[in-house]
């Protein structure tokens, strides 16, 4: 088979002694920044983006620490999730639903551990998914010119929003604020400088990693800041955890459960605009559909109702990848921080990264490989340690935070300037979130602005100025068709999901 | 009205943006669409959007009571203050000082806010300067 002669060779060059200590490294503060509430992977992702820059990691070695922090997130969301019931991370909340009971029931040992092995699974499966699928999408995305890939960075900014959002006006506020800040810089068409106002600092555009930081990793603080002494909720203690093994028989119980939520995860995460929340949101109730549909069991600590959202919501993570890599288009937050990571490396995925740099791309695939199994060796024996890691407060982790931001982007300039600019993007950031704008278009906009543009630009330089051109294609019409559908089908469905996902986490209040 | 609020910043951001756009020179390597176009649809889209949250806005969001919003004032004012004496104080100091405020606002004691401030800045420099190589400003101590 080809997939696996390619699959060889990025083993080869991933299995080095040193890429596997990075990758060691990698899952440990991954799931670490997981379990730690308030730092998601995206947080933890772009804090390290800049760090790794500037100590000069290769890009394989930079692409194996941040997918296994990406990973690693999505392990570690579920430990808060379990021992507090309060989720890690916004996809770790339906894990809240059972696996905080069982964790009363005098569990958690067992729902950590078969949450870390769902998780592996999930994971494992979904990798196996992305290899197979995204060199399939490739093919398709070879028919693509200029005016099919303007359609398709549409679809991007149109479905990011996700199913559940409720307001689109927001959504495309957001994406139009990211193209905005993109375009500022030397026209790379013409060479003019375009809203720089004569400021040298502007003269190449501004960096995405200072937005990206700014706005996920120090607006965090502003809004710790807000909350603090309101609703403090490290004071209930840690449930002692009891023994580090899921018996197999209750692992070999959910087994089904496994095979139905890592189809179902990795689908959501395939789909534009789904991402992993929705992945563990439909594996979950899928289930709980299935095996408990008079509710006896589930929300009471059924341990199928841990392993679903856990498989859910790694195999999306998994699947997530797929866009990102074959059409260079992300369908999550995450993955455009991923994305911004590729970036920064002078790597543009799409199409051609497959190839022209098909070690990269074999090689991130097995450094996913690598990094799952990493995961799941630290995760079951060490599960003590990371559930510590909670304790540290919020006094001692917030300012660690702004501070590593602050050395992060200083490293990549030197420059006060860059530092005052994500200051800015941090209260901006802050600002967003008390509005309720997200934040995810706005980096997708920063990270894509130009190379929409650009696409722009060539499709009509080719029509020779005619708009028409755009929509000249049976592919493109078909690629406005899905963009319109994915920016209306929220106006009409939106309300409903997100009301059927706090339904269901009002129960964890209500079976508390 | 929040939103109503931020409609309207909106719009003049558009305003501003369009005629900004407006104002790009003009270059001898211009193509078919030219270097405005794109940015000025992109102006017309955040201008359709701010006037979508003045006429359908969103119910507020909970702002913070005004000393709390003073908080976070200040709290960025130490940021901004950060960013432009890093240069002349160097890291260890700045960060020390920054760190240590911020661990105190966040609920620390003051005395565990000194300690966590000292500790973070010999921490990170300790990490990020000796092991990991990276460059860090240096400080009048020359470290």
């Amino acid at each position: 088979m080809e997939f696996l002669s390619s699959l060889g060779v990025g083993f080869d060059a991933a299995l080095t002694f040193s890429n596997l200590g990075i990758a060691l490294i990698g899952a440990f503060l991954g799931t670490m920044m997981g379990a730690l509430p308030g730092l998601g992977p995206a947080n933890g992702v772009a804090i390290l983006i800049p760090i790794a820059f500037s100590i000069g990691l290769g890009p394989l070695p930079s692409l194996i620490l941040m997918t296994s922090v990406y990973y690693g997130a999505m392990y570690g969301g579920r430990i808060s999730s379990i021992l507090l019931n309060i989720p890690g991370d916004e996809p770790a909340m339906m894990t809240c639903l059972d696996g905080y009971p069982m964790a009363r029931k005098g569990m958690a040992g067992e729902a950590l551990s078969l949450s870390g092995i769902a998780s592996f699974i999930g994971a494992i499966f979904a990798t196996i998914g992305l290899a197979l699928l995204a060199p399939q999408l490739v093919k398709i995305a070879l028919l693509f010119g200029p005016a099919e890939y303007f359609a398709l960075f549409t679809i991007a900014f149109a479905t990011l929003g996700g199913i559940s959002s409720t307001n689109q006006a927001k959504a495309a506020f957001a994406a139009a604020v990211g193209l905005a800040i993109a375009m500022i810089g030397v026209d790379t068409q013409t060479g003019v400088q375009r809203f720089t106002f004569g400021e040298v600092h502007l003269f190449d555009g501004i960096d995405f990693l200072i937005a990206i930081v700014g706005l996920f990793a120090l607006s965090e603080v502003f809004i710790f800041l807000e909350h603090r002494g309101s609703g403090d909720h490290k004071e209930q203690g840690i449930t002692s955890i009891g023994r580090v093994l899921a018996p197999w028989s209750m692992i070999r119980s959910c087994i089904p459960t496994f095979g139905r939520s890592t189809v179902i995860g990795f689908l959501a995460g395939v789909l534009p605009g789904a991402g992993a929340s929705l992945g563990s949101f439909l594996s979950y109730s899928v289930e709980k559909q299935i095996v408990d549909p008079t509710g006896k069991t589930f929300g009471k600590g059924d341990p199928r109702g841990v392993a679903a959202p856990e498989v859910g919501n790694n195999a999306a993570a998994g699947g997530a990848l797929v866009p990102m890599l074959a059409l260079g288009v992300p369908g999550s937050g995450t993955t455009a921080v991923l994305l911004a990571v590729l970036l920064s490396l002078n790597i543009t995925p799409g199409p051609l990264l497959f190839s022209q740099n098909p070690d990269v791309v074999w090689g991130l695939i097995a450094a996913l490989f690598i990094a799952n199994v990493m995961l799941l060796i630290l995760n079951i024996p060490l599960v003590g340690l990371f559930s510590r890691v909670l304790l540290v407060p919020v006094h001692i982790l917030m300012p660690l935070v702004a501070m590593v931001s602050f050395v992060g982007i200083y490293g990549i300039s030197g420059s006060s300037f860059d530092l005052i600019l994500m200051v800015i993007f941090g209260v901006v950031g802050w600002l967003f979130r008390k509005l309720d704008i997200p934040l995810v278009p706005v980096i997708l906009g920063i990270l894509l602005g130009n190379e929409m543009e650009v696409n722009l630009r060539r499709a009509m330089t080719l029509s020779d100025g005619d708009w028409l051109t755009l929509v000249g294609s049976p592919l493109s019409i078909t690629l406005w068709a899905l963009a319109i559908i994915g920016f209306v089908a929220p106006m009409i469905f939106g309300r409903k999901v997100k009301r059927a996902i706090a339904e269901e986490s009002d129960e964890i209040a209500v079976g508390d | 009205m929040s939103d109503r609020i931020m409609g309207g910043i909106g719009l003049a951001l558009a305003a501003f943006y369009i005629w900004a756009a407006t104002i790009i020179p003009e270059s001898f390597m211009a193509d078919v669409v030219g270097p405005a176009t794109f940015p000025i649809i992109i102006g017309v889209i955040i201008a359709i959007c701010s006037v979508w949250f003045i006429l359908r806005p969103d119910p507020d969001p909970v702002w913070p009571s005004l000393n709390r919003l003073a908080e976070i004032g200040f709290a960025i004012a130490v940021c901004l203050l950060y960013a432009i004496l890093l240069p002349k104080l160097g890291f260890l100091i700045c960060t020390a000082l920054a760190a240590g405020y911020m661990s105190w606002r966040l609920g620390g004691t003051p005395v565990g806010a000194v300690l966590t401030g000292i500790g973070l800045s010999v921490g990170i420099w300790v990490v990020f300067k000796l092991v990991l190589g990276l460059s860090l400003a240096v400080g009048p101590l020359g470290i």
